[in-house]
């Protein structure tokens, strides 16, 4: 069984980060060579059926983050802020649901934020050449020197999860905490939560930890226990132990099936090449049919005709009748 | 706590009735979590809210506010009904076997004794049956009608689950679910924990609520063991600290009490406080009562204190009432009998009731000083702020006066957290502007007053200038002065008495466990049950060894715990009579043959035999009390008393209203709406939310951020039948005063059906003021009554009623 | 010798405000006026800065394209507003020509005789006005364009209009954007090359005038409806 260390207590040694640029696997809008090696996949694991909603993670992270979120008002509800926003990385969202089958009130509470996908659609959208980088440990980090706010993240990501802020213009989210995990330390929301319902380790690790849980909500009568780690973007560095695993989208419409959507594909994929490829054979083809059939010339002829006709000695246009091509605008002759 | 916050991963069953551990103290609750994953422990949660708790709960159960005993009476009863008594702890360490007196009796709702217009008992017939030899008559085989155990079997039978339900409004196949879970634990090797916290306290039977818990785990065989006890889990770092070193108007550090002023000399003082066991061989812990308080004295006093004049005695100021609670406080200030009012780490506009009587009463002081690291309400009761806090500043005549004071983390010395573990801490900053430390603060006004006593005299300037005050630094004395000042030390060298050659402790050293101090004046403690806290090795508060052999939760070697570093109370329960655990697999101690060994420090005396005495060693029976004999005002087993502003009648007892012993000031009774009043027909109840704490909270950004705005809670039902929409504007109001909030419409708050009547309930969180980063909003207590425990005076905050409407909120 | 034209009671749709023929020799014919020229090129240098920034973002090997904009941010930023721009300039563009735009029944013949053109064999098309179906064609692609470019730009610019449109639309209108962006890039690419082909066109737009040749040969209609109605009559009719 995974201890539930609540924190991997390592000396903190900034002079030799544990990952770093030459660990980039994927990187936005460019081609990297993969290292040699791939770090050991890190994951962190959410187990919802332990969290209480106390919201100490959101706050950890804006404190450790450095973030100042607005004063809001409240809605009717427990979320605070409504949204993820720029300064908001993370949030806990309710929902209260009524199991039809036990009739039982049921107030699923989910802590929102990026899943850090192994296939990252932010990252496949990203116009900006490393602006979004993946690390062979499985963090996705947005690198905002390189981010040029365009919002393509947004739409490219299955979660909803990027915002882009009003200050700097540049898109925000989770880092998993890159800057601690790079030293050894877990990320601030896993430190500060008190029910270990955050959990953070390696990958497989996680997922040990997640079926020892599961063991245990089955025992309970959670049939359907079971771990989020949604296949459709290659499984996530951020997992759910949910009770209700076969319904993922009660809680508070974490999709059932994620995946990179078809039109983004679309939009990076086929359409970016056939595009570059149409403008470049319309190009082509001006230049190769200048090139074979010459410029197109007013000749002395034509000027001479266009003498006559101010003059009033051109012939006349062509009877309709006997040039279909030749019609008239307006009233016949 | 009997046990500690690391030991509750030690149990199989948790309940959270009278609290909302998840929501108030997400760190405690932890162990919670930790005893479901790996014990496969079950979580019950009983709450008039589907709250954080119950959101992780295996078993939830709605109960109507105030209605907590009836609820507790009815699980005794179901589980004496259906046998699932652990009869051998039972017999043992309860007084179950024990005699009451001839001429006690219970009838419609009232005790032997009671007196309507002093609304009072006379409470002589609520004793044991003393027998010739001088101890209280028991009966073994507990077929004597005057027993405990058939007193209470009679008291508890009327709390059948159906009566349960028309009380409660708990349905009844939900209580005997809950019942059934219960049971489970009268087996000696499964245990429950009770967690329980203000939503017991308080109420105007707040103590017997919590009594009704502890006779419940002690006829389970619950307590002193792993993974059981009652656990109160404190809503201040260090409220347990406060009661601890005796913050209260009536009481002396270590629960030592003040004198009455009928107890004009010392000997009628201690004449009440001898404990005398009453059974043979028990250790009656408090016949060391003399001990406690001449240190006590000896510390306060150093050399002042002589035998002569009995220890300084007279120093000591006499209550002519039975305490002067902060209740009694306010009502004497709202008379205009109080000039000048201290506060200090106390927000009382926010958090005691009545907030309009609050201020008048403020208004009439003379001076106000507060000292606090923020700003609080209570030191601008004076600022008009519109609808959120109306006053004309041009009439009060009030001088207030503010003190900023350090805050915790800027502060060094000690916090005691629920578990009674005195853990120190390292400031972690440096305070800001003209903050100071309130030891600061108290030492610069005590040597300023004093310098006037000791030139202008004075009636009695005796108290003030022969007080003790060692220090080093008399100005500012160091948070080490003061701990190993209440830890206590040999004044002269100690004697062995038993041969008086041999030195026990040598003049001035500390003291090592409160075993050692005298009534002689040879040691000085100021607070005997931290005695053992600073000792001549050191700082027993600082240690931080997390080493905890057999993952019991101990952890002995991690800060200290009172008493003697004890872990678990009252721990020789956890042994059968012969001295062998209960539950192998959760040993705590044994007895060897010899003496008392194993993982947590014995309560009773290490050899003393297992056979011969009991563990509850505080008490002169030596068990625990199912009959609390006269030590409670209101009874000595729970009864059902509806909240003083009730939707319902009391079932059991219909003419009772309230507490029938409960204090009410008679300003007070015509601020109660009338037992249900169609003007006021909603049940409200006030709690805590985790993004929050207290008053303070609200100072603070992120956490504004995480709750920014005053809401109350109602059904969906509710908001229906008024017209309130999810996150519109509702207006609640009591008799007393009403307050503009959005509503937070929820599947989690259900009308109940209470006695063939629907009541629904209203949920009012408490954060919001005046003053702070969170939005303006009003203090719950704008609508709270004005009345307390009948015993501890602690405010009736959790259960009172208020009509409700939609509005548009305030004008700005 | 009169002909059918000095009897027609109004203008031609084709023949513009300003169109006017100057006998000489050679004949020149005046073609856009200086208003229609600046907002050409308004237009005309938006088009280009749309494509540039707008191919920058589109695909990661362009993406160098931003620095003539001054990076990454500034080619985000800018972009919509140029489409602004654009779409403003261009609805005068469109107020100007639309009526000459108009389909007429030698387009049908021009378009069937298109391959002619290319070939070179420019005298087996009919007359046509003042715009031939080609260029027609360009004027109604680039019309319907940049209507779809506008407004999937809007819905993609979430600077401001975040909140107006749900995810999986910004990511309908980025794939049309992206497909509209092509479509109108290639439109340019004909419309650009025919006036580099077709000598003497250029001077149209820089300024304003045309020979009486180029007239003949490529808008003969018009030329003959221009010197049907000389002298020009009054703009405000």
């Amino acid at each position: 069984m995974f201890p539930p260390i609540p924190n991997p207590s390592v000396a903190p040694d900034a002079a030799k980060p544990r990952f770093g640029e030459k660990d980039i696997v994927r990187r936005s809008a460019s081609e990297v060579t993969p290292p040699a090696e791939r770090l050991t996949e890190v994951a962190k694991l959410i187990d919802v059926t332990k969290c209480i909603g106390c919201k100490a993670c959101q706050a950890a992270c804006l404190e450790w983050n450095n973030l100042t979120e607005e004063i809001g008002f409240n809605h009717g509800v427990y979320e605070n802020p409504m949204d993820l926003t720029p300064n908001t990385f993370t949030l806990m969202r309710f929902t209260e649901w009524e199991n039809p089958e036990t009739e039982n009130l049921e107030w699923l509470i989910r802590k929102d934020g990026c899943m850090h996908c192994e296939d990252p659609g932010c990252l496949k959208a990203c116009p900006a050449p490393g602006a979004i980088v993946q690390y062979s440990n499985g963090i996705v980090d947005f690198q905002h020197a390189n981010c040029i706010g365009c919002g393509y993240c947004i739409k490219g990501c299955p979660f909803n999860i990027p915002r882009i802020s009003k200050v700097d213009h540049t898109a925000y989210k989770c880092t998993l905490c890159s800057d601690r995990v790079a030293v050894g330390q877990g990320p601030a929301c896993q430190k500060a939560c008190p029910t270990q319902a955050i959990v953070f380790g390696t990958k497989q690790e996680m997922k040990d930890w997640a079926d020892f849980r599961i063991k245990d909500l089955k025992s309970r009568g959670f049939d359907n226990a079971g771990l989020y780690d949604p296949q459709g973007v290659g499984g996530t560095h951020v997992m759910y132990v949910l009770h209700h695993a076969d319904t993922p989208s009660i809680y508070a419409g974490l999709p059932d099936n994620p995946t990179i959507s078809p039109i983004v594909d679309a939009w990076k994929g086929v359409t970016k090449y056939v595009g570059l490829a149409v403008m470049g054979f319309a190009a082509a083809a001006g230049f190769l049919h200048y090139v074979v059939a010459g410029p197109n010339k007013v000749s002395a002829e034509d000027e001479e005709n266009a003498e006559k006709l101010t003059e009033g000695t051109a012939p006349p246009p062509p009877d309709p009748a006997q040039s279909q091509g030749n019609t008239q605008h307006g009233s016949t002759p | 706590m009997t046990n500690s916050w690391t030991d509750i991963r030690n149990t199989d069953l948790v309940i959270i009735m009278g609290g909302n551990a998840a929501e108030a103290h997400p760190c405690g609750f932890k162990w919670v979590t930790e005893a479901k994953a790996n014990r496969g422990a079950k979580l019950i949660v009983v709450d008039p809210r589907f709250n954080r708790s119950a959101s992780v709960a295996d078993y939830y159960a709605p109960i109507r506010q105030g209605t907590d005993i009836a609820f507790l009476m009815g699980l005794i009863n179901w589980c004496i009904s259906n046998d699932k008594v652990q009869w051998a702890y039972t017999k043992a360490f309860t007084n179950a076997t024990f005699i009451v007196k001839e001429g006690f009796e219970y009838q419609d709702g009232l005790f032997t004794g009671y007196d309507e217009s002093k609304r009072d008992y006379n409470r002589d017939t609520w004793e044991y049956e003393i027998g010739p030899d001088g101890y209280a008559v028991v009966d073994d085989t507990l077929t004597h009608p005057r027993c405990v155990w058939n007193l209470l079997k009679q008291h508890v039978s009327v709390y059948t689950p159906e009566m349960v339900e028309r009380i409660c409004g708990t349905p009844k196949e939900k209580f005997l679910h809950i019942a059934q879970m219960i049971g489970e634990c009268s087996s000696p090797t499964k245990t429950m924990t009770s967690m329980y916290a203000l939503g017991w306290t308080q109420h105007s039977k707040g103590a017997q609520n919590i009594r009704g818990m502890a006779m419940l785990q002690l006829i389970l065989g619950n307590i002193g063991v792993r993974g059981g006890g009652m656990n109160a889990l404190r809503g201040h770092s260090n409220i347990q600290g406060l009661t601890d070193i005796g913050l209260l108007s009536n009481s002396l550090p270590g629960y030592l009490n003040l004198p009455t002023d009928k107890e004009t000399d010392i000997n009628v003082y201690m004449s009440t406080r001898g404990f005398k066991p009453l059974r043979p061989n028990q250790m009656s812990y408090w016949q060391n009562y003399r001990k406690f308080f001449v240190s006590f004295m000896k510390s306060m006093y150093g050399s002042a204190a002589t035998a002569e004049n009995n220890w300084a005695y007279d120093y000591l100021p006499k209550l002519d009432v039975p305490s002067y609670d902060i209740l009694r406080m306010f009502d004497l200030m709202k008379q205009g009998k109080i000039n000048v009012y201290f506060c200090q780490g106390f927000n009382p506009l926010q958090a005691f009731p009545n907030k309009a009587k609050l201020a008048e009463g403020l208004s009439k002081l003379k001076l106000l000083v507060v000292m606090d690291p923020l700003q609080t309400e209570t030191a601008r009761f004076w600022e008009d702020h519109g609808v959120f806090n109306k006053a004309t500043p041009a009439s009060i005549q009030t001088e207030v006066i503010q003190l900023p004071t350090t805050c915790f983390a800027e502060d060094e010395g000690s916090l005691v957290n629920s578990g009674r573990w005195l853990q120190w801490h390292w400031p972690g900053g440096s305070p800001p502007g003209e903050a100071k430390h309130d030891t600061w603060i108290m030492s610069q006004i005590f040597l300023r007053l004093k310098a006037l006593y000791a030139k202008e005299g004075g009636a009695f300037p005796d108290p003030i200038l022969n007080l003790s005050w060692n220090y080093k630094d008399p100005g500012e004395p160091s948070p080490e002065e003061l701990a190993k000042e209440m830890n206590g030390s040999a004044l002269v060298d100690v004697l062995d008495p038993v041969d008086p050659t041999k030195k026990v402790l040598e003049a001035g050293k500390l003291v090592s466990g409160f075993g050692v101090l005298r009534d002689d004046g040879t040691t000085a403690a100021g607070c005997w049950i931290y005695s053992g806290s600073y000792t001549e090795a050191g700082n027993m508060m600082a240690r931080r060894d997390n080493s905890d052999p057999d993952a019991t939760g101990a952890y002995l070697k991690w800060a200290f715990a009172w008493p003697a570093n004890r872990r678990i109370l009252y721990n020789r329960a956890s042994c059968d009579l012969d001295g062998k655990p209960w539950d192998p697999s959760r040993k705590l101690i044994e007895w060897d043959g010899s003496k008392w060994t194993g993982y947590d420090v014995p309560d009773i005396a290490p050899t003393a035999k297992p056979q011969d005495v009991g563990p509850f060693i505080m008490n002169a029976e030596g068990t625990g009390r199912l009959f609390a004999r006269k030590m409670m005002r209101d009874g000595p087993f729970p009864v059902h008393y509806e909240p003083f502003e009730s939707p319902v009648a009391n079932v059991i007892a219909p003419k009772i209203v309230g507490n029938p012993v409960a204090r009410v000031f008679p300003d007070d009774w015509k601020q109660f709406a009338k037992t249900g009043t169609p003007d006021f027909p909603y049940a409200a109840t006030t709690y805590r939310l985790t993004e929050h704490f207290h008053y303070w909270t609200k100072n603070n950004h992120v956490n504004a951020v995480l709750q920014p705005q005053q809401f109350v809670e109602i059904s969906e039902e509710l908001a229906r039948e008024k017209g309130i929409e999810k996150g519109g504007w509702a207006r609640v109001w009591s008799i007393r005063g009403e307050i503009l909030a959005k509503a937070v419409v929820t599947k989690r708050i259900k009308p109940m059906t209470i006695d063939g009547k629907t009541v629904h309930v209203v949920g009012i969180p408490i954060h919001w003021g005046f003053v702070g980063a969170a939005r303006k909003g009003f203090p719950a207590n704008v609508l709270t009554p004005f009345v307390g425990d009948a015993n501890i005076e602690t405010p009736e905050f959790k259960a009172f009623l208020v009509n409700i409407e939609a509005s548009t909120g305030p004008v700005a | 010798m009169t002909t059918a034209y000095d009897h027609k009671p109004e203008t031609p749709d084709d023949v513009e405000p300003g169109d006017a023929v100057h006998p000489g020799h050679p004949v020149t014919v005046d073609r856009y006026t200086v208003g229609a020229r600046i907002n050409h090129w308004i237009t005309a240098t938006s088009l280009v800065l749309l494509a540039l920034s707008g191919m920058a973002l589109f695909t990661p090997r362009l993406f160098f394209l931003t620095s003539l904009f001054g990076g990454g941010q500034w080619t985000r930023a800018i972009h919509p507003w140029i489409g602004v721009v654009l779409f403003f300039s261009f609805l005068l563009l469109f107020v100007r020509f639309f009526k000459a735009n108009l389909p007429a029944r030698e387009d049908v013949t021009w378009v069937a005789h298109s391959a002619d053109l290319l070939a070179g064999r420019e005298e087996k098309m009919p007359e046509v006005g003042k715009y031939n179906a080609g260029q027609k064609f360009v004027f109604w692609s680039m019309s319907g364009l940049i209507i779809v470019l506008i407004a999937s730009g809007v819905v993609m610019w979430d600077q401001y209009f975040y909140d107006l449109t749900t995810i999986e639309q910004k990511r309908i209108a980025i794939l049309v954007h992206a497909i509209a962006a092509v479509c109108i890039i290639c439109v340019w690419i004909i419309h650009v090359y025919a006036a580099i082909w077709v000598k003497g066109t250029i001077g149209a737009m820089t300024r304003g005038k045309v020979t009486g040749g180029w007239a003949w040969r490529h808008h003969r209609k018009w030329l003959r409806e221009l010197v049907g109605k000389k002298p020009p009559r009054a703009p405000a009719e």
